[in-house]
């Protein structure tokens, strides 16, 4: 069986993760609440999309 | 080769694809809204709007066509007398597919798909849920209070 030469250092193992980031989520603000949502979606913090569809959002007790 | 065949599978075969279709156009013909998959929404947009234009047609093969396929009576006379009527003028595109959460469990997206044109109804159906909603919360805080009133009064005698 094939089998490593020799030792791979950790700045060799960090250089090549160097491009592995996750990208950020590109978030977009909700016009009527102001939070930060999923564009294209209805506002799970206020529930409205486009000025209405509201989805019933559970009150806080 | 795959090529160009768009179209939604969902996971089932085509017996199970079919009654689960069938199901959710009578669902939606029915209630205006449906909150579903993102998938099944878009799978089945296009035969709720043939449904829609067979309600237009209005006559009785249409009207026979259309029971071939919704499962219920009550859908049929609803998309004939209520529900094509509001599309007099619009060509298709007679649904509206809003995005919403992520379901928890899977994962999936969710969405809402209803009728245009109908958002009375759904705005009624809204007020009588928060009513419910309201008056089963008040009874819940009556038999709270009651509770902690029994309570005290027993902590009294001690």
């Amino acid at each position: 069986m094939p089998n490593p030469k020799r030792r791979h250092s950790k700045a060799r193992t960090s250089k090549r993760r160097a491009h592995d980031a996750l990208a950020s989520i590109g978030l977009a603000e909700c016009p009527s609440c102001h939070e930060r949502k999923l564009p294209h979606r209805a506002c799970p913090k206020c529930g409205t999309y486009k000025g209405r569809e509201v989805l019933e959002v559970k009150e806080q007790n | 080769m795959r090529h160009r065949k768009a179209g939604f599978k969902l996971g089932r075969n085509t017996s199970h694809r079919r009654a689960m279709l069938r199901n959710l156009v009578t669902s939606i013909l029915l209630e205006d809204r449906v909150h579903t998959t993102i998938t099944k929404a878009k799978a089945a947009r296009p035969t709720v709007e043939k449904m829609i234009t067979l309600g237009k047609r209005g006559d009785l093969h249409a009207r026979r066509q259309a029971l071939a396929f919704l499962q219920t009576r009550e859908a049929v006379s609803r998309l004939f007398d209520t529900v094509a009527p509001r599309y007099g003028e619009r060509n298709g595109g007679y649904l509206r597919i809003v995005r919403t959460t992520f379901r928890k469990g899977d994962g999936a997206e969710q969405a809402y798909i209803e009728l245009l044109g109908a958002e009375n109804v759904l705005d009624e159906k809204r007020q009588k849920r928060a009513e419910a909603r309201q008056k089963r919360r008040d009874a819940l805080a009556a038999t709270m209070t009651e509770k902690t009133e029994g309570q005290e009064s027993g902590d009294s005698k001690d």
